[in-house]
């Protein structure tokens, strides 16, 4: 047994010692390097090597580059005295037993004296290990960082034709589930309207009731030099029905919801709950994907047309208070020039963008392998590539419309 | 190699809303000696260990570790006593994000100055300690099997030669043989460093192979503390059916006893 220093418990606790770590540290004691101390005693003929104090990992630093550059004359005898030695733990054993087996490849007569016999047990302990030493992390060459560059580009196809597979099972999943209503998982689906819809209504209707306010505010700015101010109304409505309502609410809920999609199916298969499943017998896709996709696919057109009341709302609000135009004949104007079908192009946008999120989300969260970085990760890329869907979406629908002239 | 007492808890209670997990519960580590923690599930042995160490908050009662109130100690004093135990966690617990040689190296870093040298031979060093082949030390937590993330994760615990170390569950989902080696390197480590380790596990072979005493959580506390002969005599239903049940014949302590009856 290496007997611990009989100090008293307060002293190892005395904060300006932890620097040195907090055991056996005695205040009387002159300097720090009286802890752990290493002599040479060269007589003739041998060099006697004497480490002394404490050993141990913590203070082992301050001998380990003086141990490295030990030098001897050639033919000597070598003997290291731990006479000295009053606590040893493997790595000061390490340390020790490196030494011996340097000198000894160095073809030197080297061995240990005034051993005991629990120092004996772990050094034998610590050299019977074929050690090599090892790096923290594989160091990187060019040559892998081509192949890296290769391996990505290849996963960004892979990657592409597991998204439309993704998207076939998922079609398939939902023409079976219309084929057989009774596997709807009902409540999983409200319960995900409630999550997506319902919580996301607050945070929708104040930011696009803030851009409506910023929207009117600078047209105002612009209209006003031409006298156009009452213009403000056909502005604000077409801009807010059109895209910035739907597409405001689509980013805020891809960055809210599409997130959490994510991260909760991905939690579920680092614990292998997606496994679990599957060996039960039950559909992820059902189970998971579909009701989260209805719902998005169900809620999402109603945000959109919360989104445009609060845009016009703000956008109202700014034109009664800065240009005077009475809320009535706000509403007039826009009953008169903003007609029904921009109002559903907006609108038919919002189906369209729910897949996209769903599914990004879904799919990200099932992609999700093995840690918990893994799942922070699929997360940001979730939201990223939803983010971005959603906006490709709305540019190709601005196309479309412009092509079919609504 | 009976002598001070590391570990002091007095009157612990723990409680989640309304359910009680320890009431009055009082148990003693010795210096130099290897506990075992046995018990039911759900009577809280986990959470216990993390009482000792700090990560639960008991509802009363105190725990001294070296002395110090775990329960009130300034975060000074609670760096202190992190910086003299390793624990290692039932499922190991791993940085993801790191490879398993820099998870060893996390708390080399984080207390100790050392040249990069050193702390990569220690980290070596420690990897073989516990068995693991040296190419592990470059693969990451989710890279290897369960076994091999428990000797990763006690490589980490064991970073800094700790005088006192937790173990929750360490031979639970490793081979037999595999355990039976945990066994003999924590027993090796235990007499050569002459470390103190709390270990709660449900392995009898574990149990009868290292442990110097035994604790029996049961009813909110700590219903008896002795050794395995000890434990073979009590007549409490629980301890009984325990330690004489199906698998303890397996595990041959049957065998022991019926020797201790002859004699």
């Amino acid at each position: 047994m290496i007997k611990p220093k009989g100090d008293s418990i307060h002293r190892r606790f005395r904060p300006w010692n932890l620097s040195s770590g907090p055991d056996s540290v005695t205040i009387d004691k002159k300097t720090n390097d009286q802890e752990i101390w290493l002599r040479m005693a060269p007589d003739t003929g041998v060099l006697r090597v004497e480490p002394g104090g404490d050993w141990t990992v913590s203070r082992i630093a301050k001998v380990d580059g003086r141990l490295r550059k030990l030098s001897v004359p050639r033919g000597e005898k070598v003997t290291i005295d731990l006479a000295a030695v009053e606590k040893l733990d493997t790595a000061g054993a390490w340390v020790l037993h490196r030494t011996l087996t340097e000198l000894q490849a160095a073809g030197l007569d080297a061995g240990f004296t005034n051993i005991t016999e629990n120092q004996r047990v772990l050094l034998t302990q610590v050299g019977s290990i074929r050690q090599t030493t090892s790096t923290l992390r594989e160091h990187r060459t060019l040559a892998d960082l081509l192949e890296a560059v290769g391996r990505q580009t290849i996963e960004v196809i892979r990657e592409l034709v597991r998204g439309i597979n993704f998207f076939g099972l998922a079609l398939a999943t939902l023409a079976r589930v219309i084929i057989h209503p009774t596997k709807l998982r009902i409540t999983s689906v409200v319960y995900h309207m409630q999550q997506v819809g319902l919580n996301a209504l607050p945070i929708v209707g104040l930011l696009t009731f803030l851009i409506g306010i910023v929207l009117a505010y600078l047209g105002a700015q612009q209209l006003r030099q031409f006298g156009a101010d009452i213009l403000i109304a056909e502005l604000v409505g077409l801009a807010t029905v059109r895209e910035i309502g739907v597409l405001l609410m689509a980013v805020v809920v891809a960055g809210r919801s599409g997130s959490a999609f994510t991260a909760q199916i991905g939690a579920m298969k680092v614990r292998e709950e997606i496994d679990a499943m599957q060996t039960i017998g039950l559909d992820p896709m059902e189970i998971l994907v579909l009701p989260r996709l209805l719902a998005m696919i169900i809620t999402l057109p109603l945000l959109a047309f919360l989104a445009d009341l609060a845009g016009l709302l703000g956008g109202g609000l700014l034109a009664w208070v800065v240009l005077n135009i009475s809320p009535l004949t706000f509403i007039e104007r826009i009953q008169n020039y903003v007609d029904l079908w921009s109002f559903w192009v907006g609108i038919i946008k919002a189906p369209v963008m729910a897949v996209l999120i769903a599914l990004v989300g879904c799919y990200q969260g099932l992609m999700v392998e093995g840690s918990a970085e893994s799942v922070g990760q699929h997360t940001t890329t979730s939201v990223v590539q939803s983010i971005f869907l959603v906006i490709v979406a709305d540019a190709f629908f601005a196309i479309f419309f412009d092509v079919v002239g609504i | 190699m009976a002598g001070e007492e590391i570990i002091r808890i007095r009157g612990l209670r723990s409680q989640f809303g309304a359910q009680i997990v320890h009431d009055g519960l009082d148990l003693d580590v010795r210096r130099g000696e290897i506990l075992g923690v046995v018990g039911g599930s759900g009577t809280g042995k986990s959470v216990l260990l993390k009482a000792i160490v700090g990560l639960g908050k008991p509802t009363a009662g105190t725990v001294e570790v070296y002395g110090r109130n775990v329960l009130a100690a300034s975060d000074a004093d609670m760096q202190a006593l992190e910086r003299k135990w390793g624990v290692l966690f039932q499922d190991g617990a791993l940085f993801s994000s790191l490879t398993v040689a820099e998870n060893i190296a996390v708390p080399l870093k984080e207390y100790l100055k050392m040249p990069h040298d050193l702390l990569c031979e220690i980290v070596a060093l420690k990897i073989a300690l516990v068995g693991l082949p040296p190419e592990t030390g470059t693969k990451y937590p989710a890279q290897l099997s369960g076994g091999m993330r428990k000797r990763a994760s006690l490589a980490r615990a064991l970073a800094l030669d700790p005088e006192l170390l937790f173990l929750d569950e360490p031979t639970s989902g490793l081979d037999p043989i595999g355990a039976a080696a945990f066994d003999e390197l924590i027993k090796n480590l235990q007499s050569t460093l002459g470390l103190t380790v709390f270990m709660v596990t449900h392995d009898l072979d574990s149990l009868a192979a290292v442990c110097d005493r035994i604790a029996v959580l049961a009813d909110h506390r700590v219903l008896v503390v002795g050794t395995m002969d000890e434990m073979l005599k009590q007549t409490h239903p629980w301890i009984r059916e325990y330690f004489h049940g199906p698998r303890a014949r397996a595990a041959k302590i049957q065998d022991q006893t019926r020797v201790q009856l002859g004699n």
